[in-house]
């Protein structure tokens, strides 16, 4: 009888400090959680910045202009029609005649 | 519970006396029966005791045992709502083109206010501010920090330079509230579709923004929604948008025209492409809208949808399309196209004389009046009414633009037999470009109906059939002969067949009658014309063309022209690959060794 008592009682002990233990650890990780969460919010934040960042330094107006600046060094011109072309224009590539030159060694 | 049994019962006594027995044996054995009966009762209801703490035991801890299979199965959720940061994101959905391309979005900025109790030197803190912004007074400013109100609204909203300048002032009363801006980073690209927005309802830490034109405004319940994710995607392309209104901003300078307006279109998905109208605006700045003077010269007029005009010739492409449907004519059959034609005190007549008979072809190709309004005196009143309804002409576009109504078609006060008549040729029946668009998109396409739509779709769509196949093939051929050996000849674009019809209408004058020196020049057209993907629409208003000896204002000279250079320049960009005849002998590059 006086051995289970001190068992239970242990047995008390050990569950409340379990219990206190998993308390503080579930605090730790909402906190966690908190600033987890804070960070998402501050990135999609820098993100949206980002986003309406690139669409501004990539809007055609200014690339116009980039492109008439640049036009020296880069010679970009409008796309045209006549860049399209037909694949029978694309030259095959040539057979390189290892044997004609290769010939007199063997 | 049975009648209490004595424990000395008379007869009982008597008999165990008479046989010489203890009597009080007798006593004892009913005792021990009676302490018998006593203990099962008392078993019993102790027994019943037991089970009902038992039973109490089972629910409780059942009850617990429930709850941690419950929290076991189930899936681990947040205990608390998400969690709001320190400014209200993205509340208002992105607006895409039909590639993804941000169009509009949010931008996460600061408003200022002031609590002028809480201001300790109004003189310097006044002062700074007006410093920092020049359009705010420092005198006005110290008189509203001085006075009795406790809060007063700044700047709606500032950027973040200005913040830390306001900062610097070190003022405890000076705050600052978040603020979400609508950013339109192309600036004027696309500014009619986009329209614009502002601030709705406003407090202190948040402030609503609410779309005001445009399909900002026309979609603003669905842009609001706090649940929505994913953006609006328009069926625009930025690319070809910005392309458009370069050579229509081109095209207003060269052509001295005081308006512009062009609208591309798909003529199977009915997908806008491309709508511009010049002059234009900012929208992350919006104009006031113009009070006085023609509504028609305010930036804010979105003349490819609001602007309903007479458009002249380009409506003779629904007459002949009518008339052959109908098998009135065929395209070989003779009209009478001797001129002046009266009627009603009307005379109706052609800008050159090409004979006294012209077939039916070469009345749309030679663009003659008088040929068309014999065939629409052929085909009568009612019939032609019907026609242009089912076109669509008649009604305001369902295009998703808070504007579209406004683009109601002008119908004739009566429709009688000479509206019939100048109708068949464009006159006395005003819509917009975007109109035409839509109609001439049904020219083309097969014969079906087609609704202008501005947001993306990925499907043709199946419309009602308005003329048949072939009549829509025979349109599509007299449209390709109108550039090829008719009014648009400066239309040709190699590789991409493109066919159309001009027109060239006067501007009516706001009292009566028409402008003599006032055109407005559009070209209808498509391309490319042996499976047409394309309409463009393209319209200059008061376009003249100062390179010859005398002033040209027929579209064949101002409109034509600039859609041809609009072709050349989208086409390549809509990816459609010019079908010209490649010589076998040019070769793009030799791979040389």
């Amino acid at each position: 009888m006086r051995f289970t008592t001190i068992l239970a009682a242990i047995g008390v002990v050990g569950l409340g400090y379990w219990a206190y233990h998993q308390t503080i650890q579930t605090q730790m990780t909402d906190r966690e959680v908190r600033s987890l969460e804070r960070q998402i919010a501050a990135e999609a934040e820098r993100l949206s910045v980002l986003r309406a960042e690139w669409a501004d330094l990539n809007r055609p107006d200014r690339l116009r202009d980039l492109v008439a600046f640049n036009f020296e060094r880069l010679g970009l011109l409008p796309l045209d029609p006549s860049q399209f072309a037909d694949p029978a224009q694309i030259p095959f590539p040539q057979v390189v005649q290892e044997n004609a030159s290769t010939g007199d060694a063997l | 519970m049975s009648i209490r049994i004595p424990l000395r019962p008379l007869t009982r006594i008597l008999d165990a006396r008479r046989r010489g027995e203890n009597p009080d044996n007798v006593e004892k054995e009913n005792l021990r029966l009676r302490h018998e009966a006593m203990r099962d009762r008392m078993r019993l209801r102790a027994e019943s005791r037991l089970l009902m703490v038992a039973f109490c035991f089972i629910v409780a801890f059942g009850a617990v045992g429930v709850k941690m299979a419950e929290l076991a199965t189930s899936e681990p959720t947040e205990p608390r709502i998400a969690y709001n940061g320190p400014t209200i994101l993205n509340t208002r959905a992105d607006i895409t083109d039909r590639q993804g391309r941000i169009l509009a979005t949010n931008f996460a900025t600061n408003a200022l206010y002031a609590h002028p109790q809480d201001i300790i030197y109004p003189r310097r803190a006044a002062d700074g501010l007006a410093a920092i912004f020049p359009e705010m007074d420092a005198d006005d400013l110290y008189r509203r920090f001085t006075s009795d109100r406790t809060f007063i609204w700044l700047r709606r909203y500032i950027s973040p330079e200005q913040e830390q300048m306001v900062h610097d002032i070190g003022s405890p009363g000076l705050l600052f509230g978040p603020r979400e801006m609508r950013l339109y980073p192309n600036g004027s690209i696309a500014a009619h579709v986009l329209g614009g927005a502002g601030f709705g309802e406003e407090a202190v830490n948040a402030a609503e923004v609410i779309g005001i034109a445009g399909i900002e405004a026309e979609f603003d319940e669905e842009l609001r929604d706090p649940t929505r994710s994913e953006a609006l995607m328009l069926s625009l392309d930025l690319t070809i948008q910005s392309t458009v209104e370069e050579v229509l901003g081109g095209a207003m300078v060269l052509m001295n025209a005081r308006g512009a307006a062009a609208v591309l279109m798909d003529v199977h998905t009915g997908e806008v492409i491309s709508m511009a109208s010049l002059p234009d605006f900012d929208p992350n700045a919006r104009p006031r809208p113009l009070l006085e003077g023609d509504q028609a010269d305010d930036p804010l007029f979105n003349r490819a949808v609001q602007g309903v005009y007479e458009l002249g010739s380009v409506f003779k492409t629904f007459t002949i399309a009518q008339a052959l449907e109908l098998n009135l004519f065929s395209v070989y059959d003779m009209i009478d196209t001797t001129g002046p034609l009266r009627m009603a005190g009307f005379a109706i007549r052609d800008f050159s004389n090409y004979g006294p008979e012209q077939s039916v072809a070469d009345v749309l190709i030679h663009s003659s009046n008088i040929g068309t309004s014999r065939i629409a005196q052929t085909i009568g009143r009612e019939r032609q009414r019907d026609f242009l309804g089912e076109l669509g002409l008649l009604e305001p576009t369902t295009i998703e633009l808070v504007e579209g109504d406004s683009g109601r078609p002008l119908l004739p006060p009566r429709w009688g037999e000479l509206a019939t008549m100048t109708i068949s040729y464009g006159h006395g029946l005003s819509t917009s470009p975007l109109h035409l668009a839509g109609a001439y998109a049904t020219m083309v396409n097969g014969g079906t109906e087609i609704t202008p739509t501005l947001l993306r779709r990925e499907t043709p769509q199946v419309g009602e059939r308005i003329i048949s196949e072939g009549t829509s093939a025979m349109i599509q051929q007299l449209l390709r002969q109108v550039v090829t050996e008719g009014t648009a000849s400066f239309g040709e674009v190699e590789g991409y067949f493109v066919g159309g019809k001009t027109g060239t209408a006067d501007l009516p004058r706001p009292n009566g009658g028409y402008y003599d020196e006032r055109n407005l020049n559009t070209f209808a057209s498509a391309f490319p014309m042996h499976d047409p993907q394309y309409v463009l629409i393209v319209t200059l208003q008061e376009a003249v063309e100062l390179s010859g000896p005398e002033p040209r204002r027929t579209a064949g000279w101002t409109a034509v022209p600039v859609a041809a250079e609009l072709i050349r320049r989208t086409a390549p960009l809509l990816g459609l690959r010019p079908d010209v005849e490649y010589p076998l002998g040019l070769q793009l590059s030799s791979s040389s060794n």
